[in-house]
């Protein structure tokens, strides 16, 4: 992940970089004291059998435990009741006791580190002031916008003044300078720099505007100027924070389906494993009954009917390692989440984030840098390159676009240009989406117009003009080399093309090459006609692109995909994104963008960063790997404990077995001892993996499956092995120490 | 000694493809009905079925089938071809009622599991009529269920129609394949006669004893069983069924006369099942996967085989052998010692453990053949699986309990699929997407069917094993005490359970006749017990493992499939096949390891003798 975010970048600070910077401050150290103070308390509260239920293979462990303590008291009450001394009885209670303590441990912990995030933000949500326009004043004018923009110059008298708490979705609230935004909603009028640093951690202003796709604010963010009017979207308590708050606390935690599939087989499991020891109780009856005869006793116990220790054996082999760290793993995915600096609505929106199999990008800001460049102007009539410039420049100086500015740039930049300053009185045409061309009128009586192509040949042939020859070819050569051809047009002469250019971020290509090798597919959405798509998509390597991108052509391809199985994930801001967002499996709003955009997405992105996609569908691969890790590590340690546990059993009844302990423990107990310690302490050491998470690595499936297959599949078969001997030496040397010190044997 | 593994095994594998490939041919309905068959094949096919029809067609199919053998069966002394002999002079009479349930549901689910012995409890009739009828269409049960299952897999519309399945099964399948097996084996020495068994003066007189007539000793005449021995044998190992004509099954010389037969034999118990994996792939369009799963079934086939011959034919008979002095000393108890015995003057060289062994088929024979016979589940047996060395006995009990090494017809595959789903859930998640098997999304619900469908089989096998372990309903029916006594009932249940029929024997579960007084041995005291106990045990493992996976797959069929993408995790790779193995073997293991540890291994680590 790191490696993917840090892409070198042109020049100076890697923004990419900074932003791993800031997220790195922001995380708190695995086992923070303060987090294990909470979360220990925590776990202690969990034992409750009624909030314990839930998860039934700790539930059973919690049950074995209750049934261990009350077979410990008989023995005290009649010490013949079993072979086990009371110091092994009291010791396997203890364990098993610490196995249950350890899983709502792990539980508590992820819920803690979710929390003191959710805290972070919550300091955002505290207590704010908050200007209401007062309704009834409402509809007395004429239309709404006069009624907003009457509230944006009303004096601080004219509003109510209220609590950010008492706010309602749809009151409208007026915002100066240097106030906190009460809660999170859409302005409706006004333009103002605002600090969003306290969601975002970016500390450099953004501008956000009424109309368009930027009028979304956050609450507890600060206005730096200017005046805004903004309707609340979400009461109190009601904001997508709100919402991710709850989820990372866990409170509102729900289950998702991988999740229950994964707990069904889990249950499953521990289910076989109660039938197998059941049964083994009858079977050590039926070996003690035979060893009577043949040994000519009285009576005879092995450790293979004493409950505590068939209770032992239960616990070792139903899968307690991932039934104590499942719900951990799933609170550690969103925590990821948020710690991405993504709020999602769901934990099922992070684990579909691992299924996704198409990546729909916006070229501008995630395959390409910013905006296109002008980096040519090629005469097509009389006039020389310079003078085309010229005329560029002057059809561009009031357009403010970021195009229009980097053509007056590159004329300033061409040696010999005068500069291109229009007489006063010239009249400036903005680009409107009919016309699809910009332009000025000079006083003298020029019309000059630059545009995409076939608008402007259109608006030549209105005028009675011709065309140059050629000038398709021309046209398409360039589109061709994926660069954007603006023609020039000054009365009814076409007299030039103005060349914009894509500058691809450095890296881009190389990473779509990992997603390919993830199995994801990339889809390029550009406005872009087809021809510069196409080239476009070739250079950055994107399987596919959609050109001259409409809301319902990103609608339509969404839902072609998705009719040949594939799940999507697009990132959008607009309104008009929010069909396509809603459409999509995965749907990734930016926070800058619009109320009706967060809404339909399943996830906001604080950063608005286009690029977060990769990172998301990232987050859910590695929720989903550390889930099936751990299961197969589970599952997988059983066979160990299985060569400690089997021939301790049988020690009484069929000493021989003692031939399949091929770790040599020293004695029955020690052995059943040291496999319940192990299965106890694996827990917390694979707390941080859980909340963590298995490292992903973009290669192919295969290599994967084989890498994981290798490290917790025979891993999970050979660590107890090594694990439980060198506890039982533990035990021993203990045991040594405390027998030499007069006091009776535990073993 | 490993000559006839591989003669059996490799023509087997290369069979198997061109055979697999007319099955799936068959499924599929691609053939040309013949004129003859057009009419009957319009009357069973009552149209396209989804998964519950299917499932209620095979539950009312099978109910059908009970009913009838348990007519027939109870009926028994008033049909005809009840044949009258020396030794039972009025023919045979009606078998005690928890006997007819056992043997009834055995043979309806395809297990033939014998608390019975064919020379003596059942006439021609019966056998005919019954066990010949049953070898037939039980062991179409999980053949049609399979192909159902694949038709599901592959999202067909539906799942095809029952009794068309069964119809062509038996008919283009199972008789023809049956014919062309059983001419040979005729010509090898197997009878066929509907003549009463044969009665032979011996050439020493009174070998067979003597009667006391007017005061007088005459010596009695061996009375040699026979009959239509050739009709039933070909389908009892192509069907894998297994259910022997006579008690002693395939070591009895007219149902195994030669060593060839036995070859043969052991080639027709492995085809169908061997096939079925290469018509999964057909059917499927998945010739990769399929051969990855015929791979890993291979792998511990071969195992089987491997173990069984290196513990049973390159090991001596530990009986025969010497052993020193050993003391046992257990907590609570005093010292027992157990006396050194002395070898026995039998050389055991190149020949192994010959006990139980019938010597004209070759030394290695008998341990292949229960290899073979619990790979499959057949249940057909041409040694003492109660001789076998005790950890030679591992290797039928592991056959059984996995029940997935290639397995019962159509069940077997059944089975693997279900691994296969349990596989394909870990796996899947650690390459870090929703686990998918075939492109479809494996979720609660799959999970939910297969884990139900998994946890029948330990549950029918530890369950009652360990119910009877601990009770005289066990412990007084088992011929040895300690560990191999404990054998011998975690054998019975297991065989019941993965309907495979075979018998570790030494178990007393024989009632016999209801009428005590027509017994030639006296009814063993718990029998109806074990009557009852595996009676149950074989349904509830037969129909819900089947039932179960229709379930599933008709579920996936509805789901939407997923492209195949560099990130999917392939399940047609020596990658997967691991998993598969691995996940076969683990969870198997972590099931039967201890039940296992307390039977064979118990006996192979303890003291010699046996036994108080």
């Amino acid at each position: 992940m790191a490696e993917l975010m840090t892409a070198p970048a042109p020049s100076g600070i890697d923004p990419n970089e900074a932003k791993m910077a800031r997220r790195l401050s922001r995380r708190q150290g695995l086992f923070a004291p303060e987090l294990l103070k909470t979360a220990f308390r925590r776990a202690l509260v969990m034992l409750r059998p009624d909030i314990l239920w839930k998860n039934p293979v700790m539930f059973v462990v919690e049950v074995g435990t209750v049934l261990s303590i009350l077979y410990t008291f008989y023995k005290v009450v009649d010490p013949g009741s079993t072979l086990a001394t009371l110091g092994y009885l009291i010791a396997l209670d203890v364990w098993l006791f610490l196995t249950v303590l350890f899983a709502n441990f792990a539980e508590a912990l992820a819920e803690a580190r979710g929390k003191a995030q959710a805290d972070a933000l919550r300091k955002t949500r505290q207590e704010t002031p908050a200007f209401r326009v007062r309704n009834g004043e409402r509809g007395a004018r004429n239309g709404e916008s006069d009624f907003f923009s009457s509230a944006l110059h009303a004096p601080h008298s004219a509003f109510e003044e209220t609590v950010s708490t008492a706010l309602l979705a749809g009151d409208l609230v007026v915002i100066d300078a240097g106030e906190l935004v009460p809660s999170d909603g859409e302005i409706v009028a006004g333009v103002a720099s605002v600090d969003e640093s306290a969601i975002t951690g970016e500390s450099a202003p953004v501008v956000r505007e009424a109309g368009g796709d930027r009028s979304g604010v956050t609450g507890g963010t600060r206005v730096l100027s200017d005046r805004i009017v903004v309707r609340v979207t979400a009461a109190a308590g009601k904001s997508f924070l709100d919402r991710m708050i709850a989820l990372v606390e866990g409170a509102a935690r729900q289950r998702t389906p991988n999740e229950i599939a994964l707990s069904l087989v889990l249950s499953a499991f521990t289910l076989i494993f109660l039938i197998v020891v059941a049964a083994l109780w009858p079977m050590a009856a039926h070996a003690e009954d035979y060893m009577k005869g043949y040994v000519g006793a009285e009576s005879l116990k092995s450790l293979g009917t004493d409950i505590p220790t068939l209770v032992a054996l239960l616990v070792c082999l139903i899968p307690t390692t991932i039934g104590a760290l499942l719900a951990a793993i799933g609170i550690a995915g969103m925590d990821r989440a948020l710690r991405a600096n993504l709020i999602a609505k769901s934990g099922k929106a992070v684990e579909v984030a691992g299924d996704i199999d198409t990546l729909l990008l916006d070229k501008t800001g995630t395959i390409t840098l910013g905006n296109r460049r002008a980096t040519n102007f090629v005469p097509l009539d009389t006039l020389a390159a310079t003078e085309v410039g010229y005329l560029a420049a002057l059809a561009s100086a009031a357009d403010e676009t970021p195009e229009g500015k980097s053509i007056v740039e590159l004329h300033r930049r061409t040696p010999g240009s005068g500069p291109a300053v229009p007489s006063p009185g010239a009249r400036f045409v903005a680009f409107t989406a009919q016309t699809r061309m910009s332009g000025v009128d000079l006083p003298d009586g020029r019309v000059i117009r630059k545009g995409a192509a076939d608008a402007v040949i259109k608006h030549v042939r209105a005028q009675g003009g011709t065309l140059p020859l050629l000038l398709d070819e021309q046209v398409n050569s360039f589109a061709g080399q994926g660069k954007t051809p603006l023609l020039l047009a000054e009365g009814n002469k076409v007299v030039g093309l103005i060349v914009l250019e894509d500058i691809l971020k450095p890296g881009i290509k190389e990473r779509f090459d990992r997603l390919r090798k993830m199995g994801i597919r990339t889809v390029m959405v550009t406005g872009d006609n087809p021809l510069t798509a196409q080239s476009i998509a070739a250079q950055a390597g994107v399987d596919d692109y959609i050109a001259e991108a409409t809301p319902e052509a990103k609608l339509a391809y969404i839902r072609k995909e998705q009719h040949g199985g594939r799940l999507i994930a697009m990132m959008g801001d607009g309104t008009n994104d929010a069909p396509a967002l809603a459409q999509a499996d995965l749907g990734v709003a930016m926070n800058s963008g619009t109320q009706a955009a967060k809404e339909a997405g399943n996830m906001v992105d604080l950063d608005s960063d286009p690029t977060k996609l990769i990172e998301v569908v990232e987050i859910g691969k590695q929720l989903l790997m550390t889930r099936g890790a751990l299961t197969t590590f589970s599952i997988a340690n059983d066979l160990a404990k299985y060569f400690a546990i089997v021939p301790a059993l049988f020690a009484g009844t069929l000493p021989w077995l003692k031939a399949i302990d091929v770790m040599d423990l020293k004695s029955p107990t020690s052995a059943i001892l040291s496999a319940v310690i192990f299965n106890a302490i694996i827990i917390p050491l694979l707390i941080p993996i859980a909340l963590k998470g298995v490292t992903y690595r973009p290669v192919g499936a295969d290599a994967l499956l084989r890498r994981n297959l290798l490290v917790w599949g025979l891993g999970g078969v050979v660590v107890p092995f090594i694990g439980i001997k060198l506890i039982d030496w533990v035990l021993v040397g203990i045991d040594v120490v405390v027998t030499g010190a007069g006091l009776p044997s535990f073993l | 000694m490993w000559l006839l593994p591989i003669l059996i095994v490799l023509p087997t594998v290369l069979l198997s493809f061109p055979l697999g490939r007319y099955l799936a041919w068959i499924m599929d309905g691609k053939y040309k009905t013949p004129a003859a068959f057009r009419w009957v094949e319009r009357q069973l096919n009552t149209g396209p079925q989804n998964w519950k029809q299917y499932a209620i067609s095979m539950l009312l199919f099978s109910t059908v089938m009970f009913v009838f053998g348990y007519l027939v069966l109870a009926l028994q002394p008033m049909m005809p071809l009840n044949q009258k002999d020396s030794v039972f002079p009025d023919g045979k009479g009606m078998l005690s009622p928890t006997t007819i349930f056992n043997t009834v549901t055995s043979f309806m689910t395809n297990t033939n599991l014998q608390h019975y012995s064919g020379e003596q409890h059942l006439s021609y009739y019966s056998q005919l009529v019954f066990v010949l009828w049953n070898m037939f269409t039980s062991a179409a049960v999980g053949f049609c269920a399979l192909a159902a299952i694949i038709r599901g897999l592959r999202s067909d519309p539906h799942m095809g129609n029952y009794y068309l399945d069964m119809w062509r099964v038996v008919v283009y399948a199972f008789v023809p394949i049956a014919v062309l097996t059983g001419v040979p084996l005729m010509a090898s020495g197997i009878p066929m006669t509907l003549e009463p068994a044969a009665e032979a003066v011996t050439v020493q007189a009174g070998a067979m004893g003597t009667d006391t007539v007017d005061g007088k000793d005459v010596p009695k005449p061996q009375v040699i069983a026979r009959g239509p021995v050739a009709a039933i044998l070909p389908i009892k190992h192509l069907g894998t069924n297994g259910g022997g004509f006579f008690g002693a099954n395939s070591a009895h010389p007219f149902e195994n006369p030669t060593s060839w037969s036995n070859w043969l034999e052991c080639i027709s118990i492995l085809i169908f099942p061997f096939s079925l994996v290469v018509m999964f792939g057909r059917m499927l369009k998945q010739e990769r996967h399929a051969l990855v799963i015929y791979g890993v079934m291979m792998t511990m086939f071969v195992g089987m085989i491997g173990w069984a011959v290196y513990q049973d034919t390159l090991k001596p008979n530990p009986g025969l052998l010497a052993h020193p002095e050993r003391t046992v000393k257990v907590p609570g108890a005093d010292e027992k010692v157990a006396a050194p015995l002395a070898a026995l003057p039998v050389d055991q060289s190149g020949v192994g453990n010959l006990e139980g062994k019938e010597l004209r088929f070759g030394p290695s024979a008998g341990a292949t053949f229960s290899a073979v016979t619990t790979a499959v589940t057949c249940g057909s047996v041409n040694c003492m699986h109660d001789s076998l060395n005790p950890l030679a006995g591992i290797t039928p009990m592991t056959g059984m309990m996995l029940n997935c090494v290639f397995g019962g017809k159509g069940v077997g595959m059944i089975n693997m699929l279900i691994y296969l789903v349990i596989g394909v859930f870990l796996a899947g998640l650690m390459v870090g997407r929703t686990p998918e098997y075939l492109g479809k999304k494996v979720e609660a619900r799959e999970m939910k069917l297969a884990m139900l469908a998994f946890l029948i089989h330990p549950v029918m096998i530890l369950g009652p094993t360990g119910l009877f372990a601990a009770l005289d309903w066990g412990k007084a029916a088992t011929n040895n005490p300690g560990p191999h006594g404990f054998s011998e009932v975690l054998y019975e249940f297991t065989s019941a359970s993965a309907n495979n029929g075979s018998g570790f024997e030494g178990l007393g579960d024989t009632f016999g006749f209801n009428d005590p007084k027509k017994n030639l041995s006296t009814p063993a005291p718990y029998s109806p017990h074990w009557d009852i106990a595996t009676g149950l045990v074989m349904l509830i493992s037969r129909f819900i493992p089947i039932i179960a996976p229709l379930a599933l797959v008709a579920g996936l069929a509805a789901k939407k499939k997923t492209p195949f993408t560099s990130g999917t995790m392939r399940t047609d790779t020596f990658t997967f096949g691991v998993v598969l193995l691995g996940t076969v073997l683990l969870v198997g293991a972590l099931c039967f390891l201890p039940a296992g540890v307390l039977g064979p291994v118990a006996e192979h680590y303890g003291p010699m003798p046996f036994g108080r």
